[in-house]
């Protein structure tokens, strides 16, 4: 057999070890499984490649996927391709931090508890919250758990959620309201915003809490602070789902007193990663601490004196209160929050708020450009950040195909969600795109059209 | 020695009017916030971050880095963690500009490098574990045992029976009952035997017709094999419920047996445990779910197809559970699980789990004379001792868990399972060599010895970190969970700064 280099043992050594224990063979050691169930046959897996042969067969694998390096992309649509600063992945790539356990022996893990302690602050400062926990595994599922967490704070079962809010995030939902038998009502929406008139006549004191999107799915800017004084006047919660990069620009949902803050976290120096892994942010209030999901760090000091980080209230938590914590969920995404504090620490008080002014004027020049090609115009007219929805005089799907033979990755058909929208796309502008490749685009679009 | 000096928060590294970002110089025309926005939703205080250079960003993570420990820096035998060593060339390989810049929505034919790599890790995963098929969406293993719990309610639901109760054995992990009961299902707690086993009596006595599950873990979290599955198989499925197979430990079991043969329904698999995915520091992991032909249709959508030389995203199953997360699972994890399979292939997963089961009874007999052994029996790939003899000296698990980071090594997983008193659970892993294993054991013989002799040595421990003990008690009563500058400090008398 050929040498597996993660193995050390050499084939002396593990006889020596056999010889402690006493036995001949390594198969006695697998003795306790009983004979019906052995397998008697190797796993029915291709053979083992040599690193050469790895690193070509991934290269060729990779190579068939066109990546945002090489196209110009105006995806969006909940993942977002921003400038990812060298630093985030020289930090994030030190392998104290990725190699590492769960820091639940905190003397040699202050580490990561202090960069995820610096996190939870620059959470608390973006979404305008007093608390936040250590990372859930994605916006969507960071939505959901907001949801679960108003229906115990409120002892209700209903929740109430935009139809102005990702698609993906309320599927969710429903997988989590299935599970904890809660019930979901989608409230419509009119020219791009939640239909506040029907939010008005659903809410009531049966309802949970209230979820909306700022900016929503299609870029929109909901009037927060209408939409919390209906959810709060019922005693419901008030949640909103933000972009985490628009709060360099958008007035924080803490300041129209929302309950619960959650966003998907990938924007922060996260690779696009065709959808993983990210990161679920989920702020709170005081009030609701002791309901939040997940792992939160604290701020103690050791038996001596000095400042220190650890695990704390753990009281909620799964490997503590078994069937009664208040989620089952046991990781973070610890290494993806890293990325996104080092990645806040670099853009800073100022490049934040820079990033986010740069998403939002050039979507307002594509705006202005896309609109004036004959045929192509807006599907709602209500201000947005760094996403808008066009209604163009062609289908989606053919049009996607011409910009890609010019190597331009084309927007998100929306009626794959809301049938209605047909001949409908939304296209997203970071800071990313310059003049020059929207103009591309609206010259492509202006041709194919 | 202690490094006297802490490390200062990133925020007190700031200074106003300092900046480490590089932007391109705007490019369209500048428009007035005030024009494109309505007024209550601009911002109108920008959120306070720091205000630092690119040195200071770079010099802080790297200060915080040192005052971490990862497998790369040393040993790490945690219990049913398996901290084996996080190959790198996986690392390189999912930094393929292929993989990690490709958006989740791109179309179809624009992605078939990514779903072909999911469509042979289903296949691999789904030989591997002998189920029928393997959805790649739960984030981790928390979301693999909730999606299957999920999966079994939607499946009895279908066959119109009503089944509330998940057996759960004593010495589980905490996420089955609580990811029971994130699933709708109330838990019954199973005890075990003398030999670290289901207790057959007390699974007779708990299943019956509203039984809709029993979960398990096989090796079990005292690292024993149940030698009674297909018996707790029959059992559980004579009364109509279904079996789950928690993967937390198949690193005791590749290529000698397979859930799908000992009678599971339902399988999950944590890819950052047996498959060598990093741990990050608590994530991000993945936590794929396999099962059995019956239960296809329930599975987590959407599933990798291949359709002759073409490979496609299917979500429309109509009686799956639906989606457990965004886009489709955590991708990155994926291909660097898949990486370590293809390096390893079928021979090199069967070593993998020989030398794993090798170093565990080899570690156990060697401390078995100093510590007690609660189970004497052949051990998989952990085991589990407990310290209660030595509380008489004074000293407890915590303390030699403590004394242990003295020495540079990451303590075992202690008091856990529930069980044992004073437990210990080690684990070693099979990418460690025999003069690793040889200097733990003698520094834990070591501590026995200062427990004796200067049992203050062990209880006072560590001597040597960055930080001594925590007040951990005044953290939770007295919750300090941001940072806030001096000035604000001032003004906040509140408990929860």
């Amino acid at each position: 057999m050929k040498p597996f280099g993660y193995l050390p043992h050499t084939e002396t050594e593990r006889k020596e070890m056999l010889a402690f224990l006493g036995l001949q063979q390594t198969e006695e050691l697998f003795d306790q499984i009983p004979a019906e169930i052995r397998l008697k046959e190797p796993i029915q897996i291709p053979q083992a490649w040599s690193e050469l042969e790895l690193t070509r067969q991934f290269g060729r694998m990779a190579a068939r996927n066109k990546n945002t390096e090489e196209y110009v992309s105006f995806l969006g649509a909940g993942a977002y391709e921003h400038a990812i600063p060298a630093v985030v992945e020289a930090i994030v790539g030190r392998s104290e931090f990725y190699t590492a356990y769960t820091p639940y022996q905190p003397e040699i893990s202050q580490g990561i508890l202090q960069a995820i302690f610096e996190y939870q602050t620059m959470i608390c400062e973006l979404t305008g919250m007093e608390v936040s926990n250590a990372s859930l595994y994605d916006g969507p599922t960071a939505m959901a758990e907001a949801g679960m967490m108003a229906c115990a704070a409120t002892k209700r079962t209903k929740l109430l959620v935009s139809r102005a809010v990702h698609p993906e995030y309320r599927e969710v939902l429903k997988t989590y309201a299935y599970g904890q038998r809660l019930e979901i009502v989608e409230i419509g929406m009119g020219d791009g915003l939640t239909d506040l008139d029907e939010l008005g006549d659903r809410m009531g004191d049966d309802i949970a809490g209230c979820i909306v999107q700022y900016p929503n799915f299609f870029g929109c800017v909901e009037p927060l602070e209408e939409l919390a004084a209906l959810t709060r006047h019922c005693g419901a919660l008030f949640i909103a789902v933000v972009n985490p990069i628009a709060m360099g620009i958008l007035e924080p949902p803490g300041s129209f007193g929302a309950d619960i803050v959650v966003a998907e976290g990938q924007p922060l120096g996260n690779s696009l990663s065709f959808g993983g892994p990210y990161l679920g942010i989920l702020a709170t209030t005081r009030a609701l601490v002791r309901r939040m999901p997940g792992r939160i760090i604290g701020q103690t000091t050791d038996l001596d004196g000095r400042r220190a980080f650890v695990l704390t209230l753990q009281a909620r938590e799964q490997h503590i209160r078994r069937e009664k914590a208040t989620s089952n969920v046991c990781s973070n995404q610890a290494l993806n929050a890293l990325a996104a504090t080092v990645y806040l620490s670099y853009m800073g008080k100022q490049g934040l708020c820079e990033v986010a002014r740069q998403c939002m004027l050039k979507t307002q020049y594509a705006i202005e450009r896309l609109t004036s090609i004959k045929g192509v115009e807006r599907l709602f007219s209500t201000a947005v950040f760094h996403e808008c929805a066009f209604k163009l005089p062609a289908s989606p799907a053919a049009v996607n195909k011409k910009l890609l033979e010019h190597g331009i990755i084309g927007g998100y058909e929306l009626a794959k969600d809301y049938p209605r929208y047909e001949n409908s796309v939304l296209l997203a502008f970071t800071e990313a795109r310059t003049k020059e490749e929207i103009d591309t685009l609206a010259e492509r679009l202006e041709a194919v059209l | 020695m202690r490094q006297e000096k802490d490390q200062p928060l990133i925020f007190e590294w700031s200074r106003p009017g300092r900046s480490a970002y590089s932007l391109p110089k705007l490019d369209v025309p500048e428009l007035s916030v005030e024009d494109i926005l309505p007024l209550p939703y601009i911002r109108a205080k920008r959120a306070e971050l720091p205000e630092v250079s690119e040195l200071d960003v770079v010099r802080h993570y790297t200060a915080l880095s040192r005052r971490n420990h990862g497998v790369d820096n040393g040993f790490i035998p945690l219990g049913s963690c398996t901290m084996k060593y996080n190959p790198k060339r996986n690392e390189k390989v999912s930094k393929l500009s292929g993989f990690a810049s490709i958006h989740p929505y791109q179309p179809e034919e624009t992605v078939q490098g990514a779903l072909e790599l999911m469509y042979h890790l289903q296949k691999e995963l789904e030989a591997i574990t002998g189920m029928d098929q393997v959805s790649l969406q739960p984030a981790s293993g928390a979301q693999g045992e909730w999606a299957g719990l999920l999966m079994i309610r939607a499946y009895h639901e279908s066959r119109g029976e009503k089944r509330t109760k998940v057996l759960i054995p004593d010495v589980s992990h905490g996420t089955n009952p609580a990811s029971a009961a994130v699933a709708g299902f109330e838990s019954v707690t199973i005890a075990s035997n003398e030999y670290g086993e289901v207790d057959l009596e007390s699974l007779r006595q708990a299943v019956g017709p509203d039984t809709a599950a029993l979960m398990l873990t096989n090796p079990s979290t005292l690292g024993l094999f149940d030698r009674n599955i297909l018996e707790i198989a029959r059992i559980v499925h004579e009364a109509g419920g279904l079996l789950y197979y928690d993967g937390a430990n198949s690193n005791a079991i590749l290529g000698y047996a397979r859930p799908g043969d000992m009678g599971f329904d339902v399988v999950h698999l944590n890819l950052h445990k047996t498959f060598t995915t990093p741990h990050g520091g608590g994530g991000p992991g993945a936590g794929p779910v396999g099962v059995k032909k019956e239960l296809i249709p329930f599975l987590p959508v959407p599933i990798v197809e291949r359709d002759q030389d073409r490979y496609r995203l299917n979500a429309d199953k109509p009686q799956s559970i639906g989606k457990v997360k965004g886009f489709y699972g955590n991708f990155g994890i994926l291909v660097r699980a898949y990486a370590y399979m293809r390096t390893m292939g079928p021979d090199g997963l069967k070593l993998v789990t020989e030398d794993a089961v090798l170093n565990a009874n080899y570690m156990m007999r060697k401390l078995q004379p100093h510590i007690e052994l609660p189970y004497d029996r052949t051990c998989m790939h952990e085991f589990v001792l407990s310290a209660r003899q030595l509380r008489k000296k004074g000293v407890r698990t915590l303390d030699i868990a403590k004394r242990l980071l003295d020495f540079g090594y990451h303590p075992p997983t202690i008091y856990f399972p529930l069980n044992i008193e004073e437990a210990m659970m080690i684990e070693p892993t099979e990418t460690e060599s025999k003069e690793t294993l040889d200097q733990f054991i003698q520094t834990l013989i070591r501590i026995c010895e200062e427990i004796e002799s200067s049992p203050e040595t062990v209880q006072e421990a560590p001597h040597t970190t960055v930080v001594n003990r925590l007040d951990e008690a005044k953290a939770a009563r007295n919750p300090i969970l941001r940072y806030r500058r001096e000035e604000e400090n001032g003004r906040e008398g509140s408990v929860l700064r």
